[in-house]
């Protein structure tokens, strides 16, 4: 039983001369032309550009090379990626109308693998929030159910995926926002370990915690658009110094042997019907030859709270270069002063102002070691809850989000409970450590439910088989469908 | 008075501290800039290793320990700063616990060096020239990010006269050490003065003021004298001293408030998450340690041991050696007195005219040098040849000083000759020649001087001074 490979088999298409990128391109433009009003997952597509590569990756077909493993393969990225020439937002006013002179890392590994860029897409604005409202630019939808929200940041682009615009998309992950939207859209994402995927030209959120992954229909999908971006970048210092990741090659080898704790903190306060999807893909990775037992991590209780102490200290720095001097939105006042708050007042919204607020109060004199070094302390409790875990089982398993994706404007009101979404997922990042969602089915509303897989720092191998097996023994999940709306 | 200075040092690197750009004083504003540096969302600094290799050359230099250390963001908002915050090594500085020892060998200590970006340079047009009240500011993003080592001192200083010393002996061991182009016109060295004052040395230090936009060695000496009489008439007056950063206003000749202690900035320190610690292994500073040349302290000492074999050092002779030492050329001296040279005539020659030509005289290869003061040293050329051949030697930079005499006709003059043209001159003057002969000691220095110029005209300078002095002292009898 091996992982689906669509990707693959659409860039093999390409490859071989079966199909035109061109093709491949149009039919996916017009999908996004049919639904994306109903979704808008996108802030912006690249139509031109786009058109541009796929030709591109014609030519060099016809020519008789090799375009690479991604050749005429669309791929959304994420609006906080910058992208030399074409408008970079992070959903924020702030930055409208900013197009960066460079692009990001994993943008031009992916130029080099012969995908083609069809857009960006939207995002809680500057990746704060769990649910794509906080953008400036108006909600992603989820594409199951339109009244609903996609999860976030990366809602944008785990709603393209799953609404069938692009069949990969990058997102960003600083708290969960890879996972939990592709949890809530039915798609796979993963974290990888810090420091596997390039920063650079990752527009920072909480420079620590922040990783760029993959999002797919599958997981082969996820496998093989991590292998195209990973590896080390001498322009990232804290990129890991090791040779780009090969996973691709051992997702079939199966969970025999394996033992899988499932997490019992991440139960608690979840969904029954999300526990009992958790349970059921336990028991089918049992049924797959894995030793399955039930496993306590109690410092990743802690995770929450010391997350949004650290996150908005490093995030306050990092926005702070936001202030109407050199680029984006300018308010002018009569006085540099005046003229840097007025352009922050109107180009930040609420969210991003309360993490500000928050992050400038943590790492102030007086308070910093009381919350923000506290904070660190308990960052490294959490790792060292993990290591023990990690010595009496391979992977981690438990649910991705608490709940399935939640009606829009639900939690806008009460910052606190919107932050909840996110309980199962920080503490990978406050680790280090990489973590997938897989789809498992749907609830009982028939919203997608996902099922996390988590690992030690490099484990992606291993967590990607798991999650094949998850994958593999996954009930059926209906496609969404838009009005409209057909399918490449 | 009480001093502790910190000096801000522009590292000599061909780029940046965290990019690639050019690292170059002058250019046209905002065309030595990347991503990096001008702070371009998503951009990530990379710590570029030759300027961890002169910081910890100034460590080495300054007899720091040097050791693993971390950097922190320095948060507040300026438009000069592209982040809004600044990248600087905060409580784990790479060099630490050093000193330095003055000329006069006074030990000031060095708690720290530590590594930093600088900013860009904002120009604001208006009256004012600050950025309060300017009708509108420029910012030039080229020093965005330059790198540079913050030397603090201990308070060890006790007056103006001493800081001075202080920043010449330490622009002079940045430059040796390699670090430093050691220009303060251009900002390559910055200052900040803290000044405090108290009525004896028994009692503790008193509250103290830093002074800003210190760029001369004559602006610090001036600014501190000032900060100290104005500390001195505060707490005279029964009014105290207020911690405050203070500005030099160098054409008022006086300090002026920037800002108290209670609107101090609160810079939010913490450690930078887009960089790793900085951990150099005793290899690396060794390795470092080996390509430096001695220092300015001990290449005096050389020098001045070179004379003590001669006999005493006269005061000039120590400026001499000063001088010789500060410009590079001690190489020279040495060479020659290694030859055979006299060190007093190594030294004048090398501090009085080798020393007009600097750069040319430390590209000169040391052999025709050494050739040229050994001809004078032993009188085959006179001073005034010596120093026209040494000109020419400077100017074409290098060549045979034997041909290069030749070719001017500066032939010592013979034995008989010179016998002949004195005599010549003699007859020529006999009312002087009688008053050299009756005079008194006085008198006949004098004349002597006379007949010795009347002599180097007749025979166009080629004629030696000293033995026309001592011809005529034989014609005397």
């Amino acid at each position: 039983m091996s992982s689906p490979r669509p990707s693959t088999f659409l860039a093999n298409a390409v490859r071989s001369g079966a199909r035109s990128a061109l093709d491949v391109l149009d039919e996916h433009l017009a999908v996004i032309a049919a639904g994306d009003d109903q979704v808008n997952a996108f802030n912006l597509v690249t139509t031109e550009q786009a058109r541009h590569q796929a030709i591109a990756v014609d030519r060099t077909v016809t020519a008789g090379e090799d375009p690479g493993p991604l050749a005429g393969v669309p791929v959304a990225l994420k609006d906080n990626l910058c992208t030399r020439g074409v408008p970079t937002t992070c959903s924020s006013r702030i930055l409208e109308g900013w197009c960066p002179p460079y692009d990001a890392t994993v943008v031009a590994r992916l130029r080099r693998a012969g995908a083609v860029m069809v857009g960006k897409t939207n995002m809680d604005e500057f990746a704060m929030g769990s649910s794509t409202e906080t953008s400036a630019f108006g909600p992603t939808r989820n594409p199951h159910d339109t009244s609903r929200v996609p999860g976030g940041s990366s809602g944008g682009s785990a709603a393209a995926v799953a609404a069938g615009f692009a069949p990969l998309a990058l997102g960003s992950d600083t708290g969960g926002s890879i996972r939990q939207p592709a949890a809530l859209c039915g798609v796979v994402g993963m974290k990888p370990t810090y420091g596997t995927v390039s920063r650079y030209g990752l527009v920072a959120f909480a420079s620590s915690l922040d990783q760029v992954g993959p999002l797919a229909t599958t997981v082969a999908d996820a496998a093989l658009l991590f292998d195209v971006i990973g590896g080390h970048d001498p322009c990232d210092s804290t990129s890991l110094n090791r040779p780009a990741p090969r996973v691709v090659s051992v997702l079939d080898d199966g969970v025999a042997g394996l033992t899988i704790g499932v997490l019992s903190e991440f139960l608690d306060g979840a969904d029954p019907d999300v526990v009992a999807r958790t349970r059921q893909a336990a028991e089918a990775c049992a049924a797959a030859g894995a030793r399955v037992e039930e496993v306590s991590v109690p410092e990743v209780a802690l995770g929450l709270s010391a997350y949004y102490l650290i996150a908005p200290g490093e995030a306050s720095s990092n926005l702070a270069r936001y202030d109407g001097v050199r680029y984006g939105l300018r308010v002018d006042a009569e006085d540099n002063v005046a003229m840097n708050t007025a352009t922050r007042s109107a180009g930040f919204g609420a969210e991003v102002k309360r993490r500000i607020m928050l992050g400038t109060y943590v790492l102030s004199a007086g308070y910093m070691d009381a919350y923000y070094n506290q904070a660190l302390r308990v960052r490294t409790k959490i790792i060292e809850g993990f290591a023990a875990a990690y010595q009496r089982c391979e992977v981690l398993l438990g649910p991705t989000a608490p709940t399935p994706a939640f009606p829009l404007g639900a939690k806008t009101g009460d910052p606190l409970t919107m932050y909840l979404s996110d309980v199962c997922t920080i503490p990978s990042n406050l680790a280090g450590h990489p973590a997938i969602s897989v789809p498992y089915g749907a609830g009982e509303d028939g919203l997608p439910v996902g099922v996390q897989v988590l690992g030690p720092a490099l484990s992606e191998g291993t967590i990607l088989k798991v999650a094949a097996v998850v994958e593999a023994t996954a009930p059926p999940l209906a496609r969404p469908v838009l009005d409209g709306g057909g399918r490449p | 008075m009480v001093l502790g200075l910190e000096v801000h040092c522009e590292l000599k690197t061909a780029t940046k501290l965290f990019c690639g750009c050019p690292n170059m004083f002058g250019d046209q504003p905002n065309t030595n800039v990347c991503p990096v540096c001008l702070g371009l969302p998503g951009s990530l600094p990379v710590i570029n290793q030759k300027a961890v290799e002169l910081a910890m050359a100034i460590g080495t230099a300054l007899s720091c320990e040097i050791r693993p250390s971390t950097f922190h963001r320095k948060n507040y908002f300026y438009p000069d700063q592209a982040k809004d915050y600044q990248i600087s090594q905060y409580d784990e500085p790479i060099n630490a616990n050093g000193h330095l020892d003055l000329p006069d060998g006074t030990r000031v200590g060095i708690e720290r060096a530590h590594m930093e970006e600088d900013t860009g340079k904002t120009t604001h047009a208006g009256a004012s020239g600050r950025i309060h009240g300017a009708d509108y500011s420029l910012v030039d993003y080229n020093r965005s990010g330059v790198p540079l080592v913050e030397i603090v001192s201990a308070p060890d200083m006790r007056s103006a006269a001493q800081a001075r010393v202080y920043v010449t002996e330490l622009r002079a061991v940045l430059v040796a050490a390699g670090a430093s182009d050691g220009k303060m016109e251009e900002g390559s060295l910055r200052v900040d003065a803290n000044v405090s004052v108290r009525r004896s040395p028994d009692e503790p230090l008193g509250t103290r003021c830093e002074i800003k936009n210190l760029n001369s060695v004559r602006s610090l000496g001036r600014a501190v004298e000032y900060e100290a009489d104005r500390q001195v008439v505060l707490l005279e007056s029964g009014e105290g001293v207020v911690q405050q950063t203070r500005h030099w206003d160098e054409d008022a000749g006086r300090t002026v408030t920037l800002r108290s202690k209670e609107d101090a900035y609160d810079y939010r320190y913490f450690l930078e998450p887009d960089l790793v610690p900085l951990v150099p292994d005793a290899e690396w500073i060794r390795a470092v340690a080996d390509t430096m040349g001695p220092m300015p302290s001990v290449r005096r000492a050389r020098l001045v041991e070179l004379l003590r074999d001669a006999g005493a050092v006269t005061e000039a002779q120590a400026d001499q050696v000063a001088t010789v030492v500060d410009l590079g050329l001690d190489d020279l001296v040495v060479a020659a007195v290694a030859g055979g040279v006299g060190s007093g005539l190594a030294l004048a020659r090398t501090a009085n005219e080798a020393a007009t030509d600097a750069a040319s005289a430390r590209r000169l290869d040391p052999e025709p040098y050494v050739a040229l003061l050994t001809m004078e040293g032993n009188g085959t050329l006179t001073a005034t040849q010596a120093k026209s051949v040494l000109a020419e030697l400077l100017a074409s930079g290098g060549g045979d000083p034997a041909a290069i005499a030749a070719a001017k006709g500066f032939e010592a003059l013979s034995g008989d000759s010179l016998v002949a043209s004195v005599a010549g001159v003699v007859a020529a003057h006999p009312d002087e020649w009688s008053r050299y002969c009756d005079g008194d000691d006085n008198d006949r220095k004098k004349l002597s001087g006379f007949f010795i110029g009347k002599v180097m005209h007749a025979t166009e300078g080629k004629a030696d001074g000293k033995a026309v002095a001592a011809e005529l002292g034989r014609l005397l009898g």
